[in-house]
């Protein structure tokens, strides 16, 4: 493979790979979240 | 029990996706770094093409997609089709960020420069800032009908964008390159070197695919908390 600029085609794959996980890690926290506030507000009616 | 069965069936389907995904993506990364030629003036950066032209053609594939759902929820006034909507904008706007990082990182190279105001890359900013406004709008409105009225709204609006930046590299000879690829009579990029594009675009469908429906399934336990607040308030 031609050595020229081979630093920023590095920077544009990892970049675009890193967006995907990021979106991913922020996909996961959100659906514990959601799971979580769904347990708290079953285990509140059967309360009530 | 038939929604336990529909969970499974779709858990499947994210499953095949995922394998035919990472299959798809290792053999173009393959094909790409090992077996594509070099190309003589840009050097090794030329290959981001490879990300960022599937991920434009994801990306405006998803927010086409969204406005047809955001059209028949105005029609029908069904929340199934926001959430859908709300659910595909989103993924869309992942694979549009990387459109925009890609095409600096490219930029700075070719230019010399991270950013130019010509016209592509203005509308697609534009572009860019319409779709995070409504992942921002939706955040703002609780009301579930008054904020999947205005969403729809600003998807309609933002397809109409998305047709400006398809034209705007014919429209007007700015800095970004003119139309490449044969499928716009570009002239092509030569043998086998357009192809790991439209491969890479369905590894990245089949990917917008699975995150698709783990947002759905989110959208879907959001409606669940509300239906059983509103419940606990009625108590």
């Amino acid at each position: 493979m031609d050595p020229r600029n081979f630093t920023y085609m590095f920077y544009g794959y990892a970049a675009a790979f890193l967006i995907l996980v990021v979106y991913v890690v922020f996909l996961f926290r959100r659906q514990q979240k959601l799971t979580n506030e769904l347990d708290r507000v079953r285990r509140m009616l059967e309360k009530n | 029990m038939s929604e336990t069965v529909s969970e499974k069936t779709r858990d499947r389907i994210m499953y095949v996706l995922a394998m035919l995904s990472a299959a798809l993506l290792t053999w173009n990364l393959y094909k790409i770094f090992m077996i594509l030629p070099d190309e003589k003036n840009q050097g090794a950066i030329y290959r981001i093409v490879y990300m960022h032209v599937p991920s434009i053609f994801t990306g405006f594939t998803g927010f086409f997609v969204a406005l047809a759902a955001s059209a028949l929820y105005l029609i029908t006034k069904d929340l199934k089709y926001d959430a859908f909507a709300a659910a595909v904008t989103e993924v869309s706007l992942a694979f549009a960020s990387i459109v925009l990082a890609t095409g600096m990182i490219w930029g700075r190279i070719i230019w010399g420069i991270w950013w130019a105001w010509d016209a592509r890359l203005t509308t697609m900013l534009v572009c860019w800032l319409i779709y995070f406004g409504y992942v921002m709008l939706r955040r703002a409105i609780d009301e579930p009908t008054q904020r999947a009225r205005l969403s729809a709204v600003v998807s309609v609006f933002g397809c109409v964008d998305i047709m400006i930046v398809y034209k705007s590299i014919e429209w007007w000879r700015t800095q970004h390159p003119a139309p490449v690829l044969s499928v716009r009579d570009g002239g092509g990029m030569g043998p086998g070197m357009e192809s790991p594009i439209y491969w890479n675009w369905l590894a990245f469908m089949c990917l917008a695919a699975i995150l698709v429906m783990v947002r759905m399934r989110q959208e879907s336990i959001s409606r669940e908390i509300d239906s059983l607040r509103r419940m606990a308030h009625a108590y």
